[in-house]
């Protein structure tokens, strides 16, 4: 009987989690279907699923009208490159952090997380004008910078929970060993940290990737990535959501095949130090 | 090192943008028909000038955020952008825009629609270029109204169209008599609720910036709205904006539909729509004895940021985009029926253009009949017609436009929504500094 049970509970969590599982997956469905539906039929009353004329049209007018491929490398550089800047100031932080802590260690952690408090909104104007007198705007580098300052406080917290869970006597060790401190961080610490530092680095990709404030509002054409390309297809006055969800798709596809094959990566990193 | 030449690479990159900017513009637009095609013939203007463009299309709210930041700022990120009816005289007031002074020797400014010139100008010079223009109007079903042995009178009044929309509903073949905007926004609802407020003698503000929404009139148009679209309104029309009922109308499904006069082109081009071979055209519908018909008036047009390092090209690019050559530019290349309506009387004059714009007529005298100085039956101390142009008026219509919608859902009573736009907009009004005079 209890197996009876077991399996009649089993199907029951498998049901719910597919079905959570759709819900959460369902926007991206849509959008891929209307990326392929003629503009009429796109915001039809009642919805079509797949009852529609299929037509390509959207992706070839998406194609012809924008430059994808500058949108597509400026979100690589600005992505890539505020990661790798992030993670270079985050794993010095992080360590001392981890293995040097002192009595306001945690103040200085929550004071970091406070910068993600404030609404993005509220210092746009200034850093508005700190760009223009740096003559940032539109830069590659004003939004790496700008990328970095926004995640860092999470990759250090992600990478200070990962620091942690390694034991403190190996670093001891290497220090026992004559190991100076680049060696320690470099050669023990970082190879320990890999699975934690390769999830920080991916997640951040995608909160670069995505991130769709500071991208839209400090660039113009020279630095604008994905983000503009998208914003670019909404119509006050005319039909646009099949050519808007072909944008779309054309815009989060890099990122979700990203982050299909790097899944285990990515749960590996996220659950580490979970079960001890 | 790999961080490094990044760096570099992007500094090298900018310096580059930098050099290269003397003769280039960078334009702001949105991503409306018109500007596409705009888009599409503008190799033309840098073949001529060897000015290069760059084009920046962003949606409606994202670009009205990005360039107030940039000229608020003086950033100087734009040379050309794409503004409307609502932005041009107050930023004109602030000091934001370059007054189009250099527009060349041929471009024939007179042959401006007046009251189109008018919503551009401030203390007599103009601040913007129409690029097209529309005012409302009302498309409908012929093929309906035949059937229901209606006819649409030359100056329909609120009264027959009230009548008229619950005769052609038939919810049992999903035809509804009558789509309008429900959708929140200053924009979107508050949009064709204030013209239509005007259109019964209503108005947003009296001569001391008191909100009037406790007025009769107030009360009797969101009434007669209210209960028009709860009898003869497609389900779930307080989230229908002028894209959700073009959408409608082309599927056949609504009856009249009151919105921008540039759908006419729309719903009458047969490549998208069903029912393009029976569309009509009236003027905005008036209240009995009024002759207000609601005084919409929407401008898109070009304007040169103050903070341009390029004022002299941006307005040789704007002349370019706005004259009567490239009107004709369009007609060769698309045909007439796609030339930017709206802004010049010549274009009217065409028999061309008449000929393949059967809404032609009416289009012009909608624009025409659109008073945006004086655009109640009543005094008021601002100008604008379907909108307030006080730079309040994004916050306070919005608003607004967030109460009436739920009115129309059915989730406050109409009193209600009254009397919560009142509190909401005297608040507003308030604290913006209206009454310390």
């Amino acid at each position: 009987m209890a197996r009876a049970i077991s399996t009649r509970r089993k199907i029951g969590f498998t049901i719910l989690a597919w079905g959570i599982g759709l819900v959460i997956f369902f926007p991206i469905l849509w959008t891929f279907l209307t990326s392929f539906k003629p503009e009429g039929q796109a915001i039809a009353i009642p919805p079509r699923f797949f009852d529609f004329d299929w037509t390509l049209a959207n992706y070839e007018t998406v194609q012809s009208r924008s430059n994808y491929f500058r949108h597509f490398s400026n979100s690589v550089i600005s992505a890539v490159g505020s990661t790798l800047l992030g993670l270079l100031i985050a794993i010095p932080a992080a360590w001392a952090m981890a293995f040097s802590p002192t009595k306001r260690t945690k103040d200085v952690l929550m004071w970091m997380l406070s910068t993600k408090m404030l609404p993005a909104v509220g210092v746009l104007v200034p850093i508005y004008l700190i760009f223009r007198d740096l003559r940032l705007l539109d830069t590659h580098l004003g939004i790496i910078v700008v990328l970095t300052m926004i995640n860092l406080p999470i990759i250090i917290w992600m990478l200070f929970t990962y620091f942690k869970e390694i034991p403190v006597d190996i670093l001891e060790a290497a220090r026992m060993d004559g190991a100076s401190l680049r060696q320690e961080v470099v050669h023990v610490l970082t190879p320990m940290a890999v699975p934690g530092i390769a999830s920080t680095l991916l997640l951040n990709i995608i909160l670069a990737w995505n991130e769709a404030f500071w991208t839209l509002n400090l660039t113009t054409t020279n630095a604008a990535p994905l983000t503009a390309f998208i914003a670019s297809y909404s119509s006050p006055e005319g039909l646009f959501w099949a050519k808007l969800s072909a944008a779309s798709m054309m815009a989060i596809a890099p990122i979700l095949i990203m982050g299909w094959f790097s899944q285990k990566q990515l749960v590996r990193g996220l659950t580490f130090g979970a079960v001890k | 090192m790999k961080l490094r030449s990044i760096i570099i690479g992007s500094v090298s990159l900018f310096a580059l943008a930098a050099g290269a900017q003397a003769q280039s513009l960078t334009i702001a637009t949105v991503n409306n028909g018109d500007m596409i095609r705009m888009q599409g013939l503008s190799d033309r203007f840098t073949e001529e000038t060897g000015i290069a463009l760059e084009w920046v299309t962003l949606e409606e709210n994202v670009l009205r955020q990005r360039v107030t930041t940039d000229i608020a700022t003086g950033g100087g990120q734009y040379d050309v952008m794409t503004i409307g009816a609502y932005e041009t005289p107050i930023w004109a007031a602030q000091g934001w825009l370059a007054p189009l002074d250099n527009l060349g020797d041929d471009y024939n400014a007179d042959d401006l629609i007046p009251a189109v010139r008018e919503a551009l100008t401030v203390d007599g010079s103009l601040y913007a270029a129409p690029f097209y223009a529309e005012s409302a109007m009302i498309m409908y079903r012929t093929d309906l109204f035949e059937e229901a042995g209606l006819e649409m009178p030359e100056q329909p009044t609120w009264e027959f169209i009230g009548e008229a929309a619950r005769a052609i509903t038939d919810r049992d073949n999903e035809v509804y008599g009558i789509c309008l905007r429900g959708k929140a926004g200053w924009g979107e609802n508050m949009a064709f609720l204030t013209a239509l407020s005007n259109s019964m003698g209503g108005r947003w503000f009296d001569e001391n910036w008191e909100p009037q929404f406790d007025s009769p009139e107030w009360n009797e148009a969101l009434n007669f709205y209210v209960d028009l679209m709860t009898d003869a309104g497609p389900p779930g029309a307080s989230s229908n904006g002028f894209n959700e009922n073009l959408a409608l109308f082309q599927q056949g499904k609504c009856g009249m539909w009151m919105d921008a006069t540039v759908a006419a082109s729309f719903v009458s081009n047969p490549d998208d729509s069903q029912v393009a071979d029976s569309v009509g055209y009236a003027m905005f519908p008036t209240k009995e004895g009024l002759d207000n018909n609601g005084n919409w008036l929407w401008v898109w047009s070009l304007a040169v940021p103050a903070s341009s390092q390029n004022v002299d090209e941006a307005q040789q690019f704007i002349s370019w985009a706005t004259d009567q050559a490239y009107l004709e530019m369009v007609a060769e290349e698309e045909g007439w029926a796609n030339v930017p309506p709206g802004t010049r009387t010549s274009l009217y004059q065409n028999q061309a253009y008449l000929d393949a714009a059967p809404f032609a007529d009416e289009t012009l005298a909608a624009i025409e009949a659109a008073n945006t100085t004086n655009s109640s039956v009543q005094e008021v101390p601002y100008s604008g017609g379907q909108f307030v142009a006080i730079p309040e008026f994004q916050g306070i219509g919005t608003a607004v436009g967030q109460i009436f919608s739920a009115a129309l859902a059915g989730q406050t009573p109409v009193d209600q929504a009254l009397e919560q736009a009142q509190q909401v907009t005297r608040m507003e009004m308030e604290r913006s500094g209206y009454y310390n005079q």
